[in-house]
């Protein structure tokens, strides 16, 4: 599989990606309840993307390890938004600035195995995640 | 997309069948609290059973509605949540500890029954 992506330009497309990462879960034969764990990590940065920017897109990607022992999913999500100042606020619980539980970004930092953030005020934010199968 | 909203006695009965998209909850939202208003229903029981994802938005629709069903006077129990949802959720750090909740759609009645009696 090399990487496919969907655009996240309307609400809509919420759903298609978190469609998208539970068929890739499946094809890498990760168990249900780390595709449900996938899913919601992918809705939480699709949603982030829609209510945040103008547009961005969720791409997929299967990986291994080197010593080529697991599988894995990785999530890219990017946009050319207006980026995060302050990225060790945005990742406490609770923090929002639209009124939200400010779960989503902590929340799949749990949700993942690796998580790791880069984000450039006015630049955007692009936020890469990885799942491995067991 | 409109979630059906059935009325049993004085009960309203959900069972959410679909893949909840941020519009179709909204609406849910709106329908239920007037489907409240309009029939007078004590109690609500909204099963879960086929929902296979609920992220921080979806938790904040069905907490918020949970507060303003019972600011008017109805109780809710959800019920069914999935063992991949629950786990995902204590994950989102969700942990809807004030929301009455149920193994199916027959213990959330029972626990409507209770609640109410109290
Ligand atoms: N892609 C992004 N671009 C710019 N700012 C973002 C982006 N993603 C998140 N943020 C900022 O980080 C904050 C925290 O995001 P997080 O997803 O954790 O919570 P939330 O979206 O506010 O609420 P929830 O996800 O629980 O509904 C947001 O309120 C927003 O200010
Ligand atoms: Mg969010």
């Amino acid at each position: 599989m090399s990487q496919s992506c969907v655009t996240i330009n309307q609400e809509w497309d919420i759903v298609a990606a978190r469609h998208m990462g539970r068929e890739k879960s499946k094809e890498l034969n990760i168990g249900t309840v780390d595709q449900a764990r996938i899913a919601t990590a992918i809705s939480e940065l699709a949603r982030n993307i829609y209510l945040y920017t103008e547009s961005g897109t969720i791409c997929f990607e299967a990986i291994e390890d080197p010593h080529h022992y697991k599988k894995g999913l990785k999530i890219i999500a990017k946009d050319e938004g207006p980026g995060i100042k302050d990225i060790s606020k945005v990742m406490e619980d609770g923090f929002s600035t639209s009124g939200g539980l400010g779960a989503g970004l902590p929340g799949v930092k749990r949700l993942m195995d690796s998580f790791d953030i880069i984000s450039e005020e006015g630049k955007g934010t692009e936020v890469i995640a990885v799942k491995w199968s067991r | 997309m409109r979630i059906p909203i059935l009325k049993l006695h004085h009960y309203l009965l959900v069972s959410i069948q679909v893949d909840l998209d941020d519009q179709t909850a909204i609406q849910f939202q709106e329908d239920l609290l007037n489907k409240i208003h309009q029939s007078g229903a004590t109690g609500v029981v909204i099963d879960l059973t086929s929902v296979e994802i609920i992220d921080s938005f979806i938790a904040k629709v069905l907490g918020d509605v949970v507060s303003m069903s019972d600011l008017m006077g109805a109780k809710v129990v959800l019920t069914g949540i999935q063992p991949a949802v629950a786990m995902t959720l204590i994950d989102l750090g969700i942990h809807l500890q004030n929301v009455p909740t149920a193994l199916d759609l027959e213990q959330g009645l029972v626990k409507l029954r209770q609640e109410l009696e109290e």
